[in-house]
This record gives C-alpha cells, sequence and structure tokens, in this order.
C-alpha cells in the first residue's frame, strides 16, 4: 500500500504498486472518456478559432459538475461564457489526465516508484481532483455536519467509494507534499 | 449586531458599507463535499498568491458559511479568475457584486 506523495528536490514522488498504479491509470481515463468533446459535426471555423457550439448545462450532472456555469442565476451570460470557454477547460482537463496516463506508463510491469517535476505535479493534482469529483458526483456523496457521507447500496458503489477514499488520502499527501516545497 | 453611539466623524464611509466602485464584479466559490479543505487552501495560495493564513480563513467561510467572495475586480477579470479556478474543479462562479 503506498505511503502517498512526499516533497523531492524539484518535485514529489511516489511508490506505487502495480494494482495501485492501475486503479489511477483507469480513473484518468475516466475522466479522459468524460472531457472528450463530442462529435456534433459543429462550424469548423468555430472549432478552430475555440468556440463551441454548446452553449447548455450538460445534463449529466457529472459533466456538469466538471464543466460547471460560471454565472449562478444568468443562464444567458452563463451559456455565452461556455461558448467560448468549455472547449479551453476540455482540452486543459484531458491534457492533465494524459499527463498522468504518460506518467504512470513510465512504470514497470510491478509498479514503482515515479517521481514528478512541480509542473506534473500540478497537472496529476487537478487530474486527481477530476477523478474524485466524477466519483463523488456519482456516488451522491454529501456533506453531513463536516463529515463525508454517501450512500453506498450494493457492491458496485462500496468499491467505488473505498477508490474514492483511497484517492482522497493520496491526493492528501499530493496537497501537503507541494505546500511543503512552497 | 448592538449599536455604539456613532461618534460625530463624517469623513469615511461606515465599515460595512464596502465601497468600491471601481471593483463592481466578485468571484464566488461555494461549498461542495468532494474537494479537499487542505486543497482548497492551496488554490487559493496558488491562483491568487494569497497568505496561507487569508487562503484558509476562505476556504473556512466556504465551508462554514456554503459560499466566500474569493477575488473582485473588472467582470473580464473575474471571468479570468473563474476560468481558471474551474481548470482546478472549484465550483466558482462570477457576479455583480450587490
Amino acid at each position: 500500500m503506498t505511503d502517498g506523495f512526499r516533497a523531492v528536490r524539484g518535485g514529489v514522488s511516489i511508490r506505487l504498486d502495480r494494482d495501485e498504479a492501475a486503479v489511477l491509470r483507469s480513473m484518468a481515463g475516466l475522466v479522459l472518456e468524460l472531457v472528450d468533446p463530442p462529435e456534433d459535426g459543429g462550424d469548423p471555423l468555430e472549432a478552430l478559432v475555440g468556440i463551441s457550439g454548446a452553449a447548455d448545462t450538460p445534463e449529466d450532472p457529472v459533466l456538469a459538475r466538471l464543466l460547471p456555469d460560471a454565472y449562478g442565476g444568468d443562464r444567458e451570460a452563463a451559456g455565452e461564457f461556455r461558448r467560448y470557454t468549455e472547449g479551453d477547460l476540455r482540452r486543459h482537463k484531458r491534457e492533465n489526465a494524459e499527463t498522468m496516463i504518460s506518467g504512470l506508463s513510465g512504470l514497470g510491469p510491478g509498479g514503482g516508484e515515479l517521481v514528478l517535476d512541480t509542473g506534473d505535479a500540478h497537472a496529476w493534482l487537478k487530474a486527481l481532483n477530476d477523478v474524485r469529483l466524477a466519483l463523488g458526483t456519482r456516488l451522491g456523496v454529501e456533506e453531513d455536519g463536516g463529515r463525508t457521507r454517501v450512500r453506498a447500496d450494493d457492491r458496485a458503489d462500496r468499491a467505488a467509494l473505498s477508490v474514492y477514499e483511497w484517492l482522497g488520502g493520496v491526493q492528501e499527501t499530493l496537497v501537503q507534499a507541494l505546500m511543503a516545497e512552497r | 449586531m448592538g449599536t455604539a453611539p456613532a461618534p460625530v466623524e463624517l469623513e469615511r464611509p461606515e465599515a460595512d458599507e464596502d465601497v468600491r466602485p471601481d471593483k463592481p464584479w466578485v468571484t464566488v466559490v461555494w461549498n461542495d463535499p468532494v474537494n479537499l479543505m487542505s486543497y482548497v487552501t492551496y488554490v487559493f495560495q496558488t491562483v491568487f498568491g494569497y497568505s496561507k493564513a487569508k487562503a484558509h480563513k476562505l476556504m473556512m467561510d466556504v465551508h462554514h458559511k456554503g459560499r466566500a467572495v474569493v477575488s473582485s475586480g473588472s467582470r473580464e477579470e473575474m471571468e479570468r479568475d473563474v476560468s481558471v479556478l474551474h481548470t482546478y474543479g472549484l465550483w466558482a462562479t462570477l457576479q455583480h457584486d450587490e
């Protein structure tokens, strides 16, 4: 079982076994799938200059959490903002998840120690958070008097919950390692 | 809150009037059950360059009050702040200051 991240010169490092690396890789893959833009056959010129056609809040609550509205009570302004920025936000999240996957692919088949420079560590930090947002939203995690509460009704949910909690612990060590570096 | 007899001094506005005509827009971060408290503090330090103490206080405001104003400025500046906070996965919105 990993001890999580620790600060090293110029970045952070973590020791992962094979199963832990596999979980992280599949979770990052999940985010990749989520944030890949839909093939809507939109205007190629708009796509070229970074405008996505989508102005509506995503219907999927997970995607709506990863790509939230920027204007709370103003649908028109939120839609206009989304049209110009959602493509960039999706790209940013995709690149973070890809950084995580490519880092993991540097590990041998049995796992090992991974060293990340500060730039990659930030990409991991955001990607881990996106993974937790996706899982937490899907599981319906709630806060109850400062404590996290979730309804895990079946085996699949309980398995997802244990991954979610493990990821929270790993992310916490990454935050502490980066704070120690500041 | 109780009211003390007002001193006769009219040069300054009342402290709670919060007059900021040059900064009419604000970025608000909302509480959510997933983001770690340490992470939110770290993001405020990294994105805004706030001290650890200030970042921690803002995070606690978000946690206990459900939301906190984390920056103010022009509409364009607040759109930029919200965009950056969204890359970190924080639930941020901008609005005209009330």
